[in-house]
């Protein structure tokens, strides 16, 4: 069972987490020793072998190479000569400061210098450690292995007998995992963000997994497979000593990529969006946003991007964190770019590919540009130009079949603003681009249908000047023709006009959607919609692969949050104290809008679903369990019999016992009350009311009394003009 | 059951009593005026007029001849329920948030706020109810001064003699007061309601938490029903705390919780403000049956 708000004691939430686990080991191991004032040097082993009269020759030819990493001059180059005045195939060199030095050590260790040689460098405090006799075991010692110790099945919940689902809950200061009682990536671990790091939980029991100690981090985000953790803080970490996972490459850095199996860093990166290092007055510093995700995975975690605005496109191999081509791409312009979120095969296309979207503003006379890139190969599959262009989003299927490009344009004059689609076939030959540009409207959601080929938005006109509330939006739906095997043309289903709605939200499992009105003040509908409705069709929608229908619309009082559960049964619908302190809450609906139930909690903050990682049955065994449903349900259905059953007998029971224990409370009371009035040598009858000269008596002995009432009533009214 | 609305008064209620018969309804508030009605009906029976500052509250002795109330004109005022006559008036040095007659009906309690450097105290008056109703003690028999808190609210189990404080505990959460008390008919327990938006029953014999009734909102009032084992809860949020309040925002509703077992039975809608108090007619002319129940009992 998971701990609920109840169990969740506060030393779970804060304490313990230094000092439960030894770092010892790993404190010795990683211990830095500044004081022995050496950090500027280097040692460069592995070059080559020359008289003395060619040394020179030699210096300045290996200076060229020390330069591109640090400032270094001929004088601080120390080439010692043998007897025989040969050198002696290394040297020592003088960076100007310690960072120099170690991105000396990064970066030239291991490079060819020649087709002979390539150079070794070290560190003169690291040799100065490690090389002189005695201080390294010359016999090899194995490391004593671990004993074997049993981690707790870190996905159990999905062994629940009735696949329940698990949701979280945020609220006041309090994290609680309850089970659904009714149904990221992939689910298997909880984190929770603290000043010291982040922590992760899972198992059964939610016990700690593993630590991520990145001082004040603030925005966290796991790699789709799980394998990483990306973590961000504005504020640069500054390694202090005895900080046992942290090592001086991660000084100053802001943003750090984890191995979520090991523990520790991968590789640490300043983060682009933050200004300038502020110049005396920190409070007048220009607060930029930050570019989260700032970095993005492939679909199968093997390479991850990161995007200099404007500038470059830079994509890195993991887990090894080089630069795919060892360098970044330049694109000038850049402003976006999306992975796709899975892995496609193009037709006629053998070798492997993860393929990602990017595109690139107009920049003077030059069409703004939409391409899609192969990695990693680094090639560019597909472009696209466009004209008169004010933003771009691009949106991917989640199957990553179509790529919809949704262009916001702007007439001549610049005064009237419209929305393009243009879609990108990914899977068809040459990918071929379809426009859907019957649109009059700016579009200001978009959202596909996962693993499907229909999707719904949301235009808007121009909001009236000096209006209070928004414009009215209009909700379209879209599907492809039918044609055969493929698919067709993507054409209009219906529009809903006259909407205040803003949010899309497709059931995880396609078919259901949500068109809702989020963080608004004033409508707070919910519009349940069924694209494969099984009844009559719409004639002139005959030829469409959808019938829409409208299931049922719902209130949710100050809504902000939808969240569908992962099997697309249930979705909750919330109102969070972030945007708003009314009313702040849950309710749960079945995925055809009815409420199942409502929990208005103070201080409400988050609701999250655990996610489901992806099922393993085959194709065919999904179809027999669709097959076979009815049976399935019939077992179910006797479950939730049952447990309800058990459930009202407790409460009948816990009444009982409630009840007996008043009754026998009042009783015993009663008694002490008729001691305590004998101890006082109070009359029995000293609660009841004093005789008064002209009152008679309240109470029973009046016998009783007579209300008269009268009422009346309209039966009929009728209306006659008179004259 | 059909509501019935009294209006008579122009600012807000502060406290409302029914008589030990049932057939008298009194409310206080704060224009300064007492009003008595035929609780069948909702007919004004009459006003008792003489305060000069808000009405904080009132009590009705068990005899229904003298009505008791407490202003924040510093004076206690006793009437002659039938002749609308002011008996006595008893002067305190600040406002008098509370008075409760003793069971009995011979003790008259008086609770003063903490207020201009004066501590809040509760004065236990003699009630006499002799030929000459005019002929009262001028002074307290009791005096108790409230050293370490701030009295709001107070009740009388059965008359003891002393003063002395038997326990203190602390039931509702810190800083939040306490705006009711009532006692249940066998002077047994009581009921506190209080702003941490929870009602508490407490014995009385050793203050003992023995239920809570929890709602959404902060509580102004709480009564116990003498007949059947409900409470009925009332509250809302204060306009002075809210800068916009809606109807839908404020949570006015009258709330029925089944006293043993803590659940909420029902609401009663209706009202557009906070509620300021509630008291259940005594001998029931309402029996808080169901429809059922009573349909059950006409057979």
């Amino acid at each position: 069972m998971a701990p609920s708000f109840e169990q969740l004691s506060e030393q779970d939430l804060h304490e313990e987490e230094e000092e439960e686990i030894d770092f010892s080991d790993l404190k010795a191991q990683f211990e830095v020793k500044a004081d022995e004032g050496l950090d500027t040097f280097v040692v460069i082993d592995g070059l080559p072998v020359v008289p003395e009269d060619s040394k020179q020759k030699l210096i300045k030819f290996l200076l060229r190479k020390l330069n591109t990493v640090g400032n270094t001059s001929e004088d601080a180059v120390f080439m010692p000569v043998s007897d025989k005045g040969m050198s002696e195939g290394f040297a020592f060199v003088e960076y100007e400061t310690p960072e120099q030095a170690v991105a000396a050590v990064k970066q030239l260790h291991g490079v060819p210098l020649d087709k002979k040689h390539t150079l070794a460098v070290n560190k003169l405090m690291d040799i100065e450690r490690y090389g002189r006799e005695g201080r390294v075991d010359e016999e090899y010692q194995a490391p004593p292995v671990e004993p074997f110790k049993e981690k707790e099945h870190l996905r159990s919940w999905m062994g629940d007998s009735s696949a329940r689902d698990q949701f979280a809950l945020y609220r006041n200061d309090k994290v609680g995992v309850f089970w659904n009682n009714n149904g990221p990536p992939k689910g298997t671990f909880l984190a929770s963000v603290h000043p010291q790091g982040v922590q992760l939980w899972g198992g059964a029991s939610f016990s700690k997994q593993k630590q991520f100690p990145h001082p004040f981090v603030q925005l966290i985000e796991f790699s789709p497979l799980e394998g990483y953790l990306t973590t961000w803080s504005a504020r640069p970490i500054q390694v202090e000593e005895g900080q046992p996972i942290l090592t001086n490459e991660e000084d100053g850095k802001n943003i750090i990529v984890w191995d979520i199996e090991s523990g520790k860093p991968l590789r640490s990166f300043v983060s682009h969006d933050l200004a300038a290092p502020p110049t005396g007055e920190e409070d007048v510093a220009p607060k930029k946003k930050v570019q989260w995700p700032a970095f993005k995975w492939s679909a199968d975690e093997k390479y991850v991007a990161r995007m200099l605005q404007g500038q470059s496109l830079s994509i890195y191999e993991v887990p090894n964190m080089n630069l795919v081509g060892r360098t970044s791409v330049k694109i000038e312009g850049v402003s976006d770019f999306e992975w796709s979120p899975a892995t496609v095969t193009r037709e006629g296309v053998k070798q492997y590919e993860q393929l990602l979207c990017f595109w690139t503003p107009e920049i003077g006379s030059n069409p703004a540009r939409v391409a899609m890139m192969s990695v990693p190969s680094k090639e560019i599959v597909r472009t696209r130009n466009l004209f008169n262009v004010s933003d771009v989003k691009l949106h991917w299927q989640s199957q990553g079949a179509y790529v919809c490009v949704k262009v916001d344009r702007h007439s001549k004059s610049k005064k009237s603003m419209a929305t393009n689609l243009e879609i990108f076939r990914v899977k068809e030959k040459g990918v071929p681009v379809e426009v859907v540009d019957s649109l009059k409207d700016t579009v200001i959601n978009f959202a596909w249908e996962p693993n499907g080929s229909r999707f719904v938005l949301i235009t808007t006109g121009e909001a009236p000047a000096g209006a209070a509330v928004g414009p009215k939006t209009g909700v379209s739906f879209f599907a492809t023709e039918k044609k055969g095997s493929t698919a067709g043309n993507f054409k209009l289903v219906r529009t809903v006009e006259k909407k205040t709605s803003n949010g899309i939200y497709w059931s995880p499992k396609g078919r259901f959607v949500i068109v809702a009105t989020v963080h608004s003040q004033s409508s707070f509908d919910l519009d349940f919609y069924d694209m494969d409705f099984e009844g009559e069709k719409v004639e002139a929608e005959k030829d469409l692969a959808a019938n829409l229908q409208l299931m049922k619309t719902v209130e949710h009082y100050g809504v902000t949050d939808v969240q569908w559960d992962s099997t697309g049964r249930y979705v909750v619908t919330s109102a969070s104290v972030w945007t708003h302190s009314m009313e702040n809450g849950w309710n749960l609906h079945t995925f055809s809008g009815n409420t199942l139930s409502e929990n208005p909690t103070e201080k409400f903050k988050q609701f999250l679903w655990r996610p489901r990682p992806p099922t393993f049955l085959s194709k065919e065994e999904q179809k027999q369990v669709r097959k076979n449903l009815r049976e399935y349900s019939k077992e179910f259905d006797e479950e939730d019999k049952y447990a309800v059953d058990i459930a009202n007998t407790a409460v009948v029971e816990t009444r009982k016992r409630v009840l007996s224990e008043w009754v026998a409370w009042i009783r015993r009371e009663k008694e002490i009350q008729a001691e305590e009035k004998d101890v006082f040598g109070l009359p029995e009858d000293a609660d009841s009311p004093k005789h008064a000269r002209d009152a008679p008596i309240g109470g029973s002995d009046e016998g009783e009394a007579v209300v008269e009432e009268i009422v009346e009533e309209i039966i009929e009214e009728t209306e006659e003009v008179i004259g | 059951m059909r509501p019935i609305l009294l209006s008579g008064h122009e600012r807000s209620l502060t406290q409302i009593r029914f008589n030990r018969d049932g057939d008298l309804l009194f409310s206080v508030s704060k224009d300064k005026i007492v009003c008595a009605w035929w609780s069948a009906n909702g007919e004004r029976l009459g006003t008792y007029n003489g305060h000069q500052g808000a009405v904080w509250t009132v009590d009705v002795s068990p005899n229904t001849v003298l009505l008791a109330t407490g202003s924040a004109d510093n004076t206690v005022r006793l009437w002659n329920i039938k002749t609308g006559e002011c008996v006595k008036v008893w002067d305190f040095p600040t406002a008098v948030k509370r008075v409760a007659f003793s069971p009995d009906g011979s003790k008259l309690l008086a609770v003063t706020e903490k207020r201009m450097g004066f501590l809040g105290t509760i004065a236990v008056l003699d009630i006499n109810y002799g030929e000459n109703l005019e002929d009262q003690a001028a002074e307290p028999s009791l005096k108790i001064t409230c050293e370490d808190s701030k009295a709001t609210v107070a009740g009388w189990s059965f008359p003891r003699q002393t003063g002395d404080q038997l326990l203190n505990v602390q039931v509702h959460e810190f800083d939040s007061q306490i705006n009711d008390i009532q006692f249940s008919s066998d002077r047994t327990s009581f009921l506190t309601a209080s702003k941490d938006k929870s009602a508490k029953l407490l014995s009385v014999r050793d203050l003992n938490i023995l239920k809570t009734y929890t709602a959404d909102t902060p509580l102004n009032s709480a009564s116990i029903t003498p007949k059947k084992d409900y409470v009925i809860l009332g509250g809302g949020q204060a306009a002075m705390d809210v800068t916009t309040t809606s109807a839908r925002q404020g949570k006015f509703e009258a709330r029925f919780y089944h006293k043993i077992f803590e659940d909420e039975i029902g609401r009663v809608r209706g009202h557009f403000g906070p509620l300021n108090t509630i008291d259940v007619h005594p001998p029931s002319y309402f029996d808080f049956m169901y429809e059922v129940e009573r349909e059950q009992m006409r057979k």
